[in-house]
């Protein structure tokens, strides 16, 4: 059955106005930040020669890493014909776009020549990783742009199937770049992993929907629009499933890196001994942004209740940037081997777990980027009709709106 | 013709053209034997293109290397104006000195470690732009024109042998471009080894006296590092990434 589906640009009610308010200041907090980092150079961060990416590449590589997975209810609608899903795909594109633009922001600003922009745009080396994924970047800009043209436009809406197919295989590819950024990096025990590619695509997946869901709720709250429980709980389940998939993956990580002898050390670093690292990866990624969520989202009744569901988002969110910091940071902290079974030592901090502590302008850009990403998706809720008028069971399933 | 100055009937052209011949034979002697003799590199004239006839490198006796001396570290540094801040883990270092220990046999060898001028080099691999490139001769440089400061290549490099410039440079060298936000390492001297001469590290550890690091070209078999890695051999740090390194080793116990 075919579903009346109508879309309304959200109101600027007093309460959209006063988040925007707020997170318009967290995005110029970001914009200064980055302005006085590029003034002084990188020496005011806690970045080093050491711990080369910091903070800001916590915040942009999730957030690049969720734009992907912020098309897939799209994608579900559209390539796999969920129906149920398909209310929802307008929003989706955009929100997956917004997410992108706002990590590729905290990028740029972070380059020590942001003003070199332009050279990175022309010039290439087709042997990078890096370089691949600036085309895949635009490249996903631009099929998810048409993609939501083609949704939105009349004239093209019987083509858009096509441009949902393109979008989707165009994510796949783009999300196994990012894998696989750090993926070929030999050198570091940490990385140099093909798991590393499939796991950010299903890690996509979750940060992806978590916030895309944290972005609906509060859009039918601000504009008092219905969100029906068929949806929600149907969105809720499929992020269950999402973070036990990550959980798997994550596990066959870890005990792939068990079975070599090699990576021995960094694993029992990593999980009993690596101090912040330990912790961020047992409290928070497997903590607060794993075993907590599943435990709401599979509860009898707090998986029912509709705070606990947008808390268990918030804490998929937490539990990702998380698991970023530990994929990132931790795994530039722990000392590359230059000798298999030898203790070496320089001035160079050779031989020791790298130091990082995160000065504030970074934790700024980086909540700069979630900002954007933010204004971005209510500012297209405003002036383009991405939002369904309501999203109640009868709108989302009206064939089964009785069960 | 016969000498118009003195009479002495003795033709002049010939006496100038001895003496001519030989003040040009006295300087170019000069010139070129120096070059033959004291130095087996030769210079490459500027309008020579950079080729694959040669691989620049180096080897390290780490024997030789003694762990109070920090003469090649102090030399490269001041030659390439690489000043410190006192923040030491901001503070590039294009060269360092490695302590490395067995801990079975409690032996300890004590080296220098820089950029190792890979024959696959993977920071040129992942640089985005093409700023980290090999030249034909092995020489692995950064253009500091195209470098965006993305610090991929850090990431990449095994040898932690670049650095970040966190901040404004002081006084750059006109023969060292350097500036904030961009990514540099060793050079291996390009621009003096370009014009026949040897790299500072190397320099500095002859005139040390501990003759610890040769400097040559890995092509030719006649060269004095060819020749001390054919009797000895050579080994490589992370020899199983494959990376066909131009500075190599000997006696890393």
């Amino acid at each position: 059955m075919k579903n009346p589906v109508e879309y309304l640009e959200i109101e600027l009610n007093k309460s959209v106005l006063t988040f925007l308010g707020i997170v318009a200041a967290v995005l110029g907090a970001g914009l200064l930040s980055a302005l006085y980092m590029e003034h002084e150079g990188h020496w005011v961060t806690g970045m080093s020669n050491q711990i080369v990416w910091g903070l800001p590449h916590v915040f942009a590589v999730f957030l690049i890493v969720a734009a992907s997975g912020a098309l897939n209810i799209a994608s579900i609608g559209t390539v796999f014909d969920k129906y149920q899903y398909k209310p929802l795909g307008r929003l989706s594109a955009w929100i997956a776009m917004a997410l992108l633009v706002g990590g590729l922001m905290i990028l740029v600003l972070d380059l020590g020549r942001p003003d070199r922009l332009i050279v990175a745009a022309t010039k290439y080396n087709f042997k990078s990783i890096f370089a691949w994924n600036m085309i895949l970047y635009n490249g996903f800009l631009f099929f998810t742009g048409v993609y939501l043209w083609f949704m939105m436009d009349y004239k093209m809406y019987k083509h858009y199937p096509k441009a949902g197919f393109a979008a989707f295989v165009w994510r796949l590819i783009l999300t196994t770049g990012t894998g696989s950024i750090f993926g070929f990096i030999v050198a570091r025990t940490a990385y140099a992993s093909a798991l590393l590619a499939p796991m950010f695509i299903i890690m996509s997946f979750s940060y992806g929907l978590a916030f895309k869901m944290v972005m609906l709720k509060l859009a039918c709250r601000f504009d008092g629009r219905e969100l029906g429980e068929k949806i929600l709980f149907r969105l809720k389940n499929l992020l269950g499933t999402f973070v036990g998939a990550v959980l798997l993956m994550t596990i066959i990580h870890h005990l792939t890196n068990l079975y070599w002898a090699k990576a021995h050390d960094y694993e029992i670093w990593i999980l009993t001994s690596g101090g912040i690292y330990t912790a961020m990866f047992w409290i928070g990624q497997m903590g607060i942004g794993t075993l907590l969520p599943l435990a709401i989202f599979y509860h009898p009744t707090l998986g029912k209740n509709r705070n606990m569901i947008l808390l268990g988002a918030l804490l998929v969110i937490l539990g990702g940037l998380a698991q970023m910091y530990v994929t990132i940071i931790a795994g530039q902290a722990y000392p590359m081997p230059l000798f298999a079974d030898k203790i070496v030592s320089s001035s160079f901090f050779d031989g020791v777990v790298a130091e990082y502590h995160p000065s504030l302008p970074e934790f700024l850009l980086g909540l700069g980027g979630f900002a954007v990403t933010i204004l971005a998706t209510f500012v297209g809720m405003r002036v383009l009709r991405l939002l369904p008028s309501s999203l109640s069971d009868q709108v989302v399933d009206p064939a089964h709106s009785k069960d | 013709m016969s000498c118009k100055s003195c009479d002495c009937n003795q033709p002049a052209q010939p006496e100038r053209r001895s003496f001519l011949g030989g003040s040009v034979s006295i300087i170019a002697s000069m010139t070129i034997l120096p070059g033959l003799v004291l130095h087996e590199v030769k210079a490459k004239p500027d309008d020579q293109r950079i080729s694959n006839k040669n691989r620049w490198g180096i080897l390290i006796d780490t024997r030789k290397c003694t762990t109070e001396c920090d003469a090649c570290v102090t030399a490269c540094h001041k030659k390439h104006g690489i000043e410190t801040h006192g923040r030491p883990d901001k503070d590039p270092q294009w060269i360092r000195k490695l302590k490395v220990e067995d801990p079975l046999t409690r032996k300890t060898s004590s080296f220098p470690i820089m950029c190792q001028h890979c024959e696959h080099p993977p920071c040129a691999d992942v640089c985005p732009t093409g700023a980290s490139f090999r030249r034909e001769d092995g020489i692995v440089l950064v253009d500091r024109h195209l470098c965006i400061g993305c610090r991929y290549c850090m990431m990449a490099c095994p040898y932690k042998a670049r650095s970040f410039v966190h901040e404004e440079t002081e006084n750059p060298l006109p023969h060292t471009p350097r500036g904030k936000g961009t990514v540099e390492a060793c050079n291996m001297c390009v621009y003096t080894v370009d014009k026949g001469g040897i790299p500072a590290c190397v320099e500095a550890c002859k005139l040390e006296g501990h003759q610890a690091m040769i400097f040559g070209d890995l092509n030719d078999p006649e060269s004095e590092i060819s020749q001390a890695l054919l009797r000895e051999g050579g080994q490589q740090i992370r020899e199983d990434l494959g990376l066909n390194t131009g500075v190599r080793y000997q006696g890393i116990n």
